[in-house]
């Protein structure tokens, strides 16, 4: 017997009736954001018209599908772009803060492990404005003293890339330290004394043992800044990633199915990926 | 002796790109706004230095109304995701057979890789004029006419708490699962009642999980954009709203840097409290993977 569970069967049909209502209410936006990409009408709304895939592959006016909007594409791609700089950045970043705070012993350590993890609790919205803060004064320092002009300190591409990165590497930098600290320093030691030189147990047996964890705070990191918007909105020019244009689109076009569409593109994408990261964590432990 | 000098090397190396990180792109840019904020444009170019900004924000009623409002909208959400989410983790960690329990953590954790834009794109479908809930009132005759249920405080709410909840079960059901039954079931042979158990013993046992679940629900709350315009509509004066508008629509920057100091400060300071209140420290809670 569960003694954890509730005991009367009402209480527990009661309780398994909340639960299902739970479930139905993390998935109603998720369905119904999904459901009108396939609508054969002009507005994501009832009445359902037929089953159609031309908000996504129609090519002809009125119903441009996502695969044959530009702006929707460009989208995408810098959304891509930067997702994977960013990532590859945090988990290089996050390595480095793993073994420093695993294996390293220095004075204020606590102190610098708070800091570590401040970025997590400080406002995406004020990490932008203080970077972009940031990043101008500088620009307009050295354009004032110096007369260069670095442009990729202006609202951009780079700027975005920066301000994920700020807080993506807290995560990927919890993520492989929580590997890190269950790794069994004798193996390394073992190596050693087989006369392996230090790099070579690093390459050979410290980091395929953080492999899973590298990969999974690499799709953990490139999930996050593929959805974030906080944070890119502030610092964002001319090249909009994905999330940026949608919102655009929602707010001076109005909703078309399109957008859900693209709804539906993201969420099997990241259901997909993150699949993949908890397949690719349970396979090798 | 070579030893310690690679050692020493070695975390100079692993220091620098952490002290890089933490130095150019979290401290000096949040002073860099702190420096901004008691700025004062006098004329093109100049400047001078004081509290102006921050007595222009008291002595305007709109300014301080909405960081009030985010701020008790906050808690709000929070306490709600609390109580919503409390059931589930609950469920999840101790009453869900083996298999179950993956596939519905699993389950909670798949809407939390999906864009807020998509979570609030998809409300907008299911809650505006033309949506599904107004046509089905509509049909079964309950209501004459269309019913709009967006751009009000409590879909708001109910939004926000969609968003965050899951970033509440997700801390719980990890500190719950370490539970022992054996402990509720001493509870429970000492003579104590359901609520005296859940009080005496799952709450206090849960308390970092509850914590760090509060902790990161609030902070994304009273951070949060587009939730509370998407739903609440262009009026639905929420704090960081107010930031965008002064850096980007009005170009203020001062006012802007301003405001964001200030949300800063307050989101701290409620951080801080909850940690006081509860005797728990930021690493022990919100790192806790």
């Amino acid at each position: 017997m569960n003694v954890a569970a509730p005991q009367s069967p009402f209480l527990q049909w009661l309780y398994r009736g909340y639960m299902l209502a739970f479930l139905l209410y993390l998935a109603a936006p998720l369905f119904a954001a999904g459901m009108f990409a396939f609508n054969d009408s002009m507005f994501p709304a009832l009445p359902w018209n037929g089953f159609t895939l031309d908000w996504f592959f129609s090519s002809t006016e009125p119903k441009i599908g996502m695969f044959h909007d530009r702006r929707l594409l460009r989208g995408l791609e810098n959304s891509l772009y930067i997702g994977v700089i960013v990532s590859a950045l945090a988990v290089a970043a996050g390595t480095c803060n793993a073994f420093l705070f695993e294996r390293k012993q220095f004075p204020g350590k606590s102190f610098f492990y708070i800091l570590m993890i401040v970025p997590l609790v400080i406002p995406g919205v004020i990490l932008g404005i203080s970077i972009l803060v940031f990043a101008s004064m500088i620009a307009n320092g050295l354009e004032e003293t110096f007369g260069i002009e670095w442009d990729f300190l202006r609202p951009g591409l780079f700027l975005v890339i920066l301000g994920q990165f700020s807080f993506l590497t807290t995560i990927t930098s919890l993520v492989i330290a929580a590997r890190l600290r269950k790794f069994d320093i004798s193996l390394e030691e073992a190596a050693l004394n087989l006369g392996a030189t230090r790099l070579r147990v690093l390459a050979t047996v410290t980091l395929p043992y953080l492999m899973p964890a590298l990969f999974s705070a690499f799709v953990v990191a490139f999930l996050v800044s593929f959805e974030n918007f906080n944070t890119t909105l502030m610092l964002v020019g001319s090249d909009a990633p994905l999330t940026i244009t949608m919102y655009d689109r929602m707010v001076k076009v109005g909703s078309t199915p399109v957008l859900n569409a693209v709804s539906f593109f993201l969420m099997v994408g990241s259901g997909a990926l993150a699949l993949l990261s908890v397949v690719v964590q349970r396979g090798k432990e | 002796m070579a030893r310690t000098d690679i050692g020493k090397l070695s975390l100079i190396l692993l220091f620098a790109p952490f002290a890089l990180w933490i130095a150019l792109l979290i401290i000096l840019p949040q002073l860099g706004i702190g420096y901004i904020s008691l700025r004062e444009k006098v004329g093109p170019g100049e400047y001078t230095f004081g509290f102006a900004n921050y007595i222009a924000f008291l002595s305007e009623p709109i300014y301080w109304n909405t960081l009030l409002r985010t701020a008790w909208m906050s808690i709000l959400v929070t306490a709600m995701a609390l109580a919503v989410g409390f059931p589930v983790a609950y469920y999840i960690a101790k009453i869900a057979r083996r298999r179950a329990r993956a596939a519905l953590f699993l389950m909670c954790l798949i809407p939390l890789w999906v864009s807020d834009l998509v979570r609030a794109f998809g409300w907008i479908v299911i809650l505006r004029e033309t949506g599904l809930v107004s046509t089905f009132l509509q049909k079964i005759g309950l209501v004459g006419g269309p019913v709009e249920l967006l751009y009000n405080d409590a879909t708001v709410v109910m939004g926000l708490v969609y968003t965050v909840v899951l970033f509440m079960i997700v801390p719980l059901v990890s500190t719950l699962d370490g539970m022992d039954n054996s402990l509720i079931e001493a509870g429970y042979n000492l003579g104590g009642s359901r609520f005296t158990v859940f009080r005496r013993i799952v709450v206090p046992y849960a308390m970092p999980g509850i914590v760090a679940g509060c902790i990161i629900v609030f902070m994304l709350t009273a951070g949060s954009y587009l939730t509370p315009i998407l739903l609440g509509g262009k009026n639905s004066m929420w704090f960081t709203e107010q930031i965008y508008e002064q850096f980007v629509t009005r170009y203020n920057w001062e006012s802007g840097a301003t405001f964001g100091v200030l949300l800063l400060v307050f989101t701290s300071f409620v951080v801080w409290l909850g940690l006081r209140l509860t005797g728990q420290s930021l690493a022990s809670t919100v790192a806790k993977d």
